[in-house]
């Protein structure tokens, strides 16, 4: 494998609910704290190799948006470090975040609202590029055509505002506008679960041949196995904020090790698979505010032993696993 | 460069045609716009069109007093809403008056528009503490009738058209200031705002390119209203002795003039104040009423 482009290292991230005014005063009076802290993502290591694409797999609030918007700058680690090519890509300037690079640049889920409403798509486009001086304020008109013609939209709707486009279109602006940044990693927050499927796939096939041409590398968060399978080079399954396993794409949908990732893989509906064949995933994803002890899985584990509601699995290499896994069941058993 | 300029222009002439469009669907909202403009314009050319300078003193004559409408003084021409205490000629009182008033209440309005949208708009961005304290002191404010601040203000800064519309804007600004915070704090957590951020931009350009216009619209609304109502609020103050000095009547200052001889059967010297005031009140509220209307997004579904 060639050098890191992006480095993640034991990085973390918390929220603090804050607490009422009311419960402040009585926290200040010596009453209990009554702040809550939610445990969005925990202790994540991973790196990403140039060129290679990382699909990221999770349910909803396995803190896979979040792991996301700390790569992108957006929010800073409470813990850890996250680094491109050694370079951290936010820090804290007081209460403030500041981010410190052009060099991630981040698709939104959801291209309805990622874009300026009220601004036309050549100064959503070259906005940023102009700012930070990549191209010349007189250059940008023909940057942007550019841009646009890259993503597959056509150079001359570039005077119109993001209400004339359609879904699709609008996602395709939005990668036009990260890559405007000629950015060295890009990270996609769930970039087609908004679209329709037809269109998802397009979008798709832009994603692909973007990365031939460009040599991208990218982080892919998605909650679609389909989609992960398709564009990514490796993928780590999330589960509460940590990872669970992290394999190369290929091995780890033949045979996947985590109890979670063989639920996850088996609750897709399949075609041919006859009605009422899929099996769901039991129970709900524990809260975050509260974890649970041990293992975050072993409430809805199938295989769940008495060690697994005790000692917390670390990630690592098992006999006969496609990659690291962080499970018990490879690991001296439960 | 040219790129930019074209497609602001553009931006506004096609906005501004659907705007107007809408707009013209109410006949009152019309009458009430060609009022205002009319009122503006005797207002800007007061000077031109009145029959006499009413701060003149020298031109006053006191054998002119309290002339019932219609009457010839010794001027020579027809005083056709009669005359005051002092030999004015309302018709002039009022054009003039119009002129104080106005300039007061689009003042007022203009800076406690800046002022409240910059701390509404700031409070949005910065959130957090900031935001907290902010929007308090907004919130006290609130909880206070606009007029004794302005009455308490009045009366501690003196007389001058600077310490009334600084009264003003002080009683005003709030509303400017908790109409943006709104829409700013619902703006602020979309995602154009995120991708702004991870860009990265500053925090000027963000908010002044990305936040401010589209917290906008619903301040052009408090706009009109607020105008309006500091008129009103300048109007309550001279009535009540706080506002311009007497020698330079604005409409509230005239209907106070007159208030004496209400009950004595010249009413005129009151009425006629009161009446080109409320017309003036009215038609901007109607207008602004209108402005609303079309600008609500809930309207076209």
């Amino acid at each position: 494998m060639t050098k890191a482009m992006l480095s993640i290292d034991n990085a973390a991230k918390r929220f603090v609910t804050p607490a009422s005014m009311g419960d402040r005063i009585a926290h200040a009076l010596g009453g209990p704290d009554r702040t809550q802290t939610v445990h969005a993502v925990t202790d994540v290591t991973l790196t990403v190799a140039k060129g290679e694409v990382v699909g990221l797999v999770g349910e909803s609030g396995c803190g896979k948006s979040t792991l996301g918007r700390m790569i992108s700058g957006i929010y800073a680690p409470s813990s850890g470090a996250i680094a491109l090519e050694g370079t951290p890509v936010a820090k804290m300037a007081g209460k403030r975040i500041q981010k410190l690079t052009t060099r991630v640049q981040m698709v939104h889920q959801d291209p309805f609202s990622s874009l300026d409403p009220r601004m036309r798509v050549a100064n959503t486009v070259s906005e940023g590029p102009v700012h930070h001086q990549l191209v010349s304020a007189a250059g940008a008109d023909d940057n942007v055509a550019d841009m646009l013609v890259r993503v597959g939209l056509d150079a001359s709707t570039r005077r119109r505002f993001p209400h004339q486009f359609s879904g699709g279109q609008r996602q395709r602006i939005a990668i036009a506008r990260a890559l405007a940044m000629q950015p060295d990693l890009l990270v996609l927050d769930e970039p087609v679960a908004s679209l329709d499927v037809s269109i998802q796939a397009q979008v798709l096939n832009l994603f692909l041949d973007l990365r031939q041409q460009l040599g991208l590398t990218a982080v892919f968060i998605s909650h679609d196995l389909g989609v992960v399978r398709h564009v990514s080079d490796r993928v780590a399954i999330m589960y509460l904020g940590r990872v669970v396993e992290l394999a190369d794409t290929v091995p780890l949908f033949d045979r996947p090790a985590h109890p979670y990732t063989r639920a996850l893989l088996d609750s897709v509906p399949k075609l041919g698979a006859g009605r009422g064949a899929f099996s769901a995933v039991a129970g709900e994803i524990p809260s975050p505010l509260n974890p649970p002890p041990g293992c975050a899985f072993h409430p809805r584990c199938p295989f769940a032993g008495p060690r697994c509601s005790v000692e917390r699995p670390i990630l690592k290499a098992g006999d006969n696993t496609p990659g690291t896994v962080a499970c018990h069941l490879y690991d001296g058993g439960t | 460069m040219s790129l930019v300029e074209d497609i602001q222009v553009e931006t506004w002439r096609t906005r501004l045609g659907d705007f107007w469009r809408e707009f013209a669907e109410s006949k009152v909202a019309l009458v009430a716009l060609v009022v205002i403009v009319a009122i503006v314009f005797i207002a800007v050319f007061a000077p031109w069109i009145s029959p006499q300078n009413p701060y003149d003193l020298a031109r006053l004559d006191l054998f002119d007093s309290r002339l019932p409408p219609g009457t010839v003084g010794s001027g020579g021409y027809v005083h056709i809403l009669g005359t005051d205490a002092a030999g004015r000629d309302l018709l002039s009182a009022i054009f003039y008056g119009l002129r104080i008033s106005l300039l007061i209440g689009l003042m007022a309005g203009a800076f406690a528009l800046v002022l409240g949208m910059s701390i509404g708009l700031v409070a949005a961005y910065k959130g957090g503490r900031v935001e907290a304290i902010i929007m308090r002191i907004v919130d006290l404010q609130l909880s206070m009738p606009a007029i004794l601040l302005a009455l308490v203000l009045t009366a501690m800064l003196g007389q001058g058209l600077w310490q009334l519309v600084t009264a003003l804007v002080v009683a005003q600004y709030a509303y400017f200031a908790r109409t943006i915070h709104g829409a700013a704090s619902a703006e602020r957590d979309k995602d154009y705002i995120e991708a702004a951020i991870a860009t990265p931009l500053p925090a000027h350009i963000i908010l002044l390119r990305h936040l401010l216009p589209n917290s906008l619209p619903p301040l052009i609304v408090v706009a009109t209203v607020q105008v309006a109502s500091a008129i009103a609020l300048e109007a309550t103050l001279s009535f009540l002795g706080l506002g311009l000095p007497l020698t330079e009547p604005s409409l509230g200052a005239l209907i106070a003039n007159g208030f004496q001889y209400l009950l004595s059967g010249r009413f005129w010297i009151s009425v006629y104040p009161g009446v080109a005031l409320v017309i003036t009140i009215v038609s901007i509220n109607l207008v602004g009423d209108q402005v609303r209307h079309v600008l609500n997004p809930r309207r076209g579904q």
